[in-house]
């Protein structure tokens, strides 16, 4: 056995298309290195430079969010799903409140947003 | 183009007038790969903000799960500006996730006035595109009440024990 990955539709150009696909590890961070040496540049995609998750990519494993299970330490096992979805979230004002906003959050505890490219 | 059900677009400016002045937001789902907008699902909005939306992730979860179960994708999010114009701001942009959805947004900053406009947001790049407002055909699990000799698409002419 082993860990069902659900891809949402904007990373699946990293897994050839795959909506689901398969992983292992103990933790969700172990989970993520797995599959990055076989799907390179995902992870990329989920974990920031300092290593945190990314505050606007919601992971969940079965039906929990994994900011309440610990984040990137969150236990994993067998048999388990883990669902990615990026964050559904805008709003009209600008970037540089949205930045504000962001950092603010970033300070708390959570993490900057998804950049792209 | 987006074509969208006019009862629908008119539930979501309801909703968008209804929690104006936060922003508003949801999706409306539809068969995969059909590009039809079905079925209208309100999301809350968890930021509760007058310049920002963003999903409750465990409603997001809970949706997303459904549509996949019912072969449904997101055709259309939606989200409400409520004192600037129905356009992409570049937290938008930033932000915009479903490269296959229509994003489609209303201003409610003028009580009088609907202004919906409707975008693909691919890779940063915004696109606008037309609505075309459908008349929708006849929901067969509503009550109707035709007149004998009216012609809709579907006809309930009476209740059937529910």
């Amino acid at each position: 056995m082993a860990i069902e990955v659900r891809i949402p539709t904007i990373l699946r150009s990293y897994t050839g298309g795959a909506k689901i696909v398969e992983g292992a590890g103990d933790t969700l961070a172990e989970l993520l290195s797995n599959l990055d040496s076989n799907h390179a540049g995902l992870r990329g995609r989920l974990v920031t430079d300092e290593g945190a998750l990314h505050r606007f990519v919601n992971v969940y494993v079965n039906d929990e969010d994994v900011r309440f299970l610990g984040a990137l330490d969150a236990k994993v096992s067998d048999g388990d799903t883990v669902t990615i979805l990026p964050a559904v979230a805008g709003g009209a004002f600008g970037f540089a409140a949205a930045a504000a906003i962001i950092s603010h959050s970033a300070a708390a505890g959570r993490r900057a947003p998804v950049t792209t490219r | 183009m987006l074509s969208i059900d006019r009862a629908i677009r008119d539930a979501i400016v309801a909703h968008a007038r209804r929690d104006h002045p936060d922003e508003a937001c949801g999706v409306v789902a539809g068969p995969v790969g059909s590009d039809r907008p079905t079925r209208h699902i309100p999301m809350d909005n968890a930021a509760r903000s007058m310049t920002f939306y963003e999903f409750d992730s465990m409603e997001h979860l809970r949706v997303w799960r459904e549509m996949d179960d019912r072969d449904e994708e997101p055709v259309v999010i939606y989200h409400s500006h409520t004192a600037t114009e129905a356009y992409p701001s570049r937290t938008d942009v930033s932000f915009a996730g479903e490269p296959g959805a229509h994003y489609l947004l209303v201003s409610t900053r003028d009580p009088d006035d609907e202004e919906i406009r409707s975008f693909r947001i691919v890779d940063g790049v915004v696109t606008e595109e037309p609505v075309e407002i459908v008349e929708a055909a006849v929901d067969p699990h509503a009550v109707q009440s035709y007149m004998f000799g009216q012609s809709p698409t579907t006809v309930d002419y009476e209740c059937s024990g529910r």
